[in-house]
């Protein structure tokens, strides 16, 4: 029996506990959690493989923390059920827990397409989880021919990951441009030209037809490929099966409000198997991102312990980088696209619909990005400030003097 | 707890306050060696324009999306109040400079991630930018 508990110890789980910690010191919080591993930062793992982290440096929290916040973990073991009459769900283990309150932090999963002859395949693996990396860090070598499928975040940051430690990369995707969920056509095209110049293959618009043995495959226009380490990176699903299977409300994941709740009394939701309201274009959606799952985690431990602090500021955000070159993007490429920035190194993308900023892309120079990102957060009226300044340099200098004192001048 | 703030009308744009925040967190005794033919990058940046200028560092915000949105743990609030990073865990992502809405988080020499921590663990004690402002422009104290 437990006060409170967390399904998932990610971060997502770590903003629940932060937040029920918040309001209430002593109520028992357990957290049950699939992966044998302290609390750690998922983006992480390629930052690994290429030796900007280690395994050591990678916890997300001090070690002590599950300790100072009076957590207890249940951790490799899956929750394979809910029962909400009795609250409780019960463990791979055979056990069982009872709750007062329950936290969905589950996340998402790999999501694999079907594609014909993948069992021959031995080295393959996703791109999700430090066993993942280790797995894939552990197959590879200097005369590695790796064969990436997905242009997406996770697949190009595994290329980064990896690409000096092998012999060879190719990407493929059905998509016809690199990092299409972030990156505009130009954009797109600028980070491809700058990976293939480190030496990265793509072949785009195609997708694998058919693995022919466990090292060669065919490609939907018939390119014969030739590979022995396989990454899958096509995609993730939320993982709301538990809940669907109680009959709660999912969409395309767990239906919650600002505070957390969702359809059934006692259990709320976060993180990336969870839905929330994209203030950028005004839609219900998945922003399966970090930030927001510890702002959704902590915003309903907080009601979960009686507390009432809605998050709804939601937005998608991304900042990633590509060896030396940097990526920041925010909200939603819709109504007037202003390109302020396109050159050989640098690329920059304002978007403004109704008088306000409601997405950016900038490649290259992403100094003081998070000045847009307010903007957007914010939904500054642009009347309001000095767009010319703030479009030319994200600066402070653009906002009237009595927001500048405001900023400058106060606590916050 | 004691911040920096700006007292914009009498901000000289000198930038004397890059240069003692370039210098106090050298580790360096001298100031000459360490600013000597050095381009400083100092965790405070004057903005000028039309007449007007202010620095601009990190404001210490009491619920920081900078440290939310730190995929490393590299970023915290301490328990005084001031945001610290710690380097050695910082991977040079750029998700705080994604998230922090004054522009006052930048990369390093090493690559990884640098910020105003008030130079209270550094020889200087106390912010030097504000020691050195000759004109009030900054101070530190209650708000």
């Amino acid at each position: 029996m437990s006060d409170y508990v967390i399904i998932g110890n990610s971060i997502a789980a770590i903003g629940t506990i932060e937040g029920i910690r918040k309001v209430d010191t002593t109520g028992t919080i357990t957290v049950i959690g699939n992966e044998n591993h302290f609390v750690y930062g998922r983006p992480l793992i390629s930052y690994m493989l290429m030796g900007k982290t280690t395994l050591e440096k990678m916890n997300y929290r001090d070690l002590s923390f599950y300790d100072d916040n009076k957590v207890e973990t249940i951790l490799g073991v899956e929750v394979t059920a809910i029962d909400k009459d009795k609250k409780q769900v019960a463990l791979s283990n055979g056990s069982t827990v009872s709750y007062k309150k329950l936290m969905l932090a589950t996340g998402s999963r790999p999501f694999l397409p079907p594609m014909k002859g993948i069992e021959l395949v031995e080295k393959k693996t996703s791109f999700m989880t430090i066993d993942d990396a280790l797995k894939l860090d552990s197959m590879i070598n200097s005369e590695s021919n790796v064969l990436v499928v997905g242009a997406g975040l996770i697949g190009l940051k595994c290329v980064e990951g990896i690409l000096s430690k092998v012999k060879s990369i190719t990407v493929i995707d059905l998509a016809n441009r690199v990092l299409p969920s972030i990156l505009d056509e130009k954009g797109s095209d600028l980070v491809k030209a700058s990976l293939e110049k480190k030496g990265v293959k793509f072949i785009l618009g195609e997708s694998i037809a058919e693995f022919t043995s466990a090292a060669t495959a065919t490609t939907t226009q018939g390119k014969e490929l030739s590979f022995d380490t396989l990454v899958t990176a096509v995609g993730v699903r939320p993982n709301t099966q538990l809940f669907q299977a109680i009959g709660g409300q999912v969409n395309r994941g767990i239906v919650v409000d600002t505070l957390g709740k969702t359809s059934i009394e006692d259990i709320y939701a976060g993180g990336d198997c969870a839905e929330c309201f994209d203030i950028s274009c005004d839609t219900q959606r998945i922003v399966a991102i970090l930030p927001n799952a510890y702002f959704q985690g902590r915003a309903a431990g907080i009601s979960m312990a009686g507390g009432e602090e809605p998050f709804d500021q939601a937005m998608p955000m991304n900042s990633i980088g590509f060896f030396d070159l940097h990526i920041i993007t925010a909200g939603s490429y819709i109504g007037d696209k202003d390109i302020v920035l396109d050159d050989e190194n640098n690329y920059k993308v304002l978007f403004t619909k109704d008088n306000k900023l409601v997405g950016f892309i900038m490649i290259g120079d992403v100094q003081r990005a998070g000045i847009y990102t307010s903007l957007i957060r914010n939904k500054t009226p642009l009347d309001s400030i000095d767009y010319t300044l703030v479009r030319e340099h994200p600066q402070l200098m653009a906002f009237t003097l009595k927001d500048r004192q405001e900023k400058l001048g106060r606590s916050h | 707890m004691k911040r920096v703030y700006v007292n914009e009308k009498w901000c000289l744009g000198c930038r004397l306050c890059e240069y003692n925040c370039a210098f106090a967190n050298s580790g360096m005794t001298d100031m000459v060696k360490a600013l000597n033919n050095v381009t400083i990058n100092p965790r405070i940046k004057v903005e000028k324009a039309n007449g007007i200028s202010f620095a601009v560092q990190c404001r210490h915000c009491k619920d920081p999306i900078c440290v939310r949105a730190c995929i490393a743990g590299a970023l915290h609030l301490d328990e005084d109040g001031v945001i610290r990073i710690d380097d050695t865990k910082c991977v040079g992502c750029h998700s705080c400079v994604m998230a922090c809405p004054y522009g006052a988080i930048m990369p390093s020499q090493k690559g990884v991630m640098q910020k105003c921590e008030l130079c209270l663990q550094n020889s200087s004690k106390e912010p030097a930018c504000v020691k050195g402002c000759p004109n009030h422009a900054i101070v530190y104290e209650e708000r």
